[in-house]
């Protein structure tokens, strides 16, 4: 199930975040290499006008939180 | 055609909905623009008449607008339940890697017939700008491969785009123009009262600057600087590189001058569809400084069947913008967004005679806002002289 938070602040249990579009999803255990985000980088270090590396129709602030 | 694949939907009985893609054996027609040069070649051994070397332009610019006229429309959209189906059909993506091999075949082939092929300059250019017409198509075919999530496909897109020299376009177009698609920003959407001619430096340089940047700030989160193979824009442009020199190495210094001759009317031919997908079209700021979401009213569209197959579905192009990983196949029509009065081949023609351009579109976008000409995208040099005809002389600008 999925749920909408605005950015996931202070929930520790959320550590991915899917694109509403495509089925891209961010997880901070992984982090996005090729976008410059290491394995670790959490959510909140992504910067808020960094948009989907696959649709790039959507925009951090779009993510969804999946918990 | 009726004897297509078919989804089947229900649970059996009455209710059933079978649909067919009707579609799905002319997608293979779009191999027919790769071998366009293998094509005239034999028209010209076939007539005698070394003009017919011209034949892709002759078939983009007769051709094509003729085959959209005759050929007609086609609003169909596979169903909803079809369209994951119809997504991991692999043999909808085989009909854009095999472009691929046919494209440098047709691109060698050129070189031998500019080499050792006897032809006179005329001649000569004409061969040039059919395998330029290939050139062009193929960004097309680069941009079905490159908006999908597989590594495999984004790298045949990189391919795709090495006889243009455009690799830049891969990431310039998916992390640039999708982002700021029809608002004055983005280099690549067109402008009410702007003529092709004047979107052309505009788009070319401009989307290229942009590219860059997209790349440095990749980069540049990873603390790496832009000279390396990392950065996707040298990556794309070496193997242009690598492509050119073996060209030369293999049928000589000769066949350069007609390489750079098919390359710039190849990217010239995509920047000329990116001129008629947004004209004039734009979308408005919201109260939290972000720009609305890209909807169906925010491009172009057009059903015309012979350009569409040709071209993978990209005119159904708001369906592409709200859904850019969506496959070609199943991409769809949507009543809401502006309808171009013919297919993209038309449309192109149109474009370089910029005062028929602006009879036939100008209206156009003046009627898709309701005669309200201040929400259109407007082109800044002629702002003023177009608030004025359209009777908002008194307008604030945006």
């Amino acid at each position: 199930m999925r749920q909408a938070l605005s950015r996931g602040e202070g929930i520790d249990a959320v550590s991915r975040y899917q694109c509403p579009v495509c089925e891209y999803v961010y997880d901070e255990a992984e982090g996005d290499p090729r976008e410059g985000f290491p394995p670790g980088t959490p959510w909140s270090e992504v910067p808020g006008d960094w948009c989907c590396p696959d649709c790039a129709v959507r925009e951090k602030p779009d993510f969804e939180a999946i918990t | 055609m009726a004897s297509a694949a078919a989804v089947s939907e229900g649970s059996g009985g009455l209710g059933q909905v079978s649909w067919r893609d009707g579609k799905r054996y002319l997608w293979l027609l779009g191999l027919i623009v790769p071998m366009l040069p293998l094509i005239a070649w034999g028209l010209v051994e076939l007539t005698g008449l070394g003009l017919l070397w011209w034949f892709g332009p002759l078939f983009i610019f007769v051709v094509m607008p003729g085959l959209d006229t005759l050929v007609g429309k086609d609003a169909e959209n596979p169903p909803d339940s079809a369209i994951k189906w119809l997504e991991q059909d692999r043999y909808y993506r085989w009909c854009t890697y095999l472009f691929l091999p046919l494209q440098l075949v047709s691109l060698v082939f050129a070189c031998w017939q500019w080499a050792y092929g006897g032809l006179g300059t005329i001649e000569s250019l004409g061969l040039a700008f059919t395998v330029g017409a290939v050139a062009g198509i193929a960004i097309n075919t680069a941009h079905e491969l490159g908006h999908k999530r597989k590594q495999a496909e984004r790298w045949l897109s990189k391919i795709a785009l090495a006889q243009s020299g455009y690799g830049h376009f891969f990431i310039e177009h998916n992390r640039g123009h999708h982002v700021r698609v029809a608002t004055p920003e983005d280099p690549a959407s067109s402008r009410l009262g702007e003529s092709f001619w004047e979107f052309l430096p505009r788009t070319v340089i401009g989307s290229l600057r942009s590219a860059w940047h997209l790349e440095r700030v990749r980069l540049g989160r990873s603390g790496k600087g832009m000279w390396t193979m990392r950065n996707d824009i040298l990556n794309a442009w070496a193997m242009t590189l690598v492509l050119f020199v073996a060209l030369v190495a293999v049928f000589g210094l000769g066949v350069l001058p007609w390489l750079l001759v098919q390359a710039v009317f190849g990217f010239s031919l995509l920047e000329v569809v990116n001129y008629l997908e947004h004209y004039g079209l734009r979308r408005e700021k919201r109260d939290d400084g972000r720009y609305e979401r890209c909807r169906p009213e925010h491009s172009w569209n057009s059903n015309n069947i012979s350009s569409n197959v040709l071209l993978y579905h990209l005119q159904r192009h708001s369906d592409h913008h709200a859904n850019p990983v969506r496959r070609y196949q199943a991409l769809r029509h949507y009543d809401e967004a502006p309808e171009l009065p013919s297919g993209y081949a038309t449309m192109i023609a149109l474009a370089y005679l910029t005062p028929l351009w602006r009879r036939v579109m100008d209206p156009r976008v003046l009627a898709h806002y309701d005669g309200d000409v201040t929400r259109a995208n407007i082109h800044p040099r002629v702002r003023g002289r177009i608030l004025a005809r359209h009777g908002a002389a008194g307008a604030v600008a945006r």
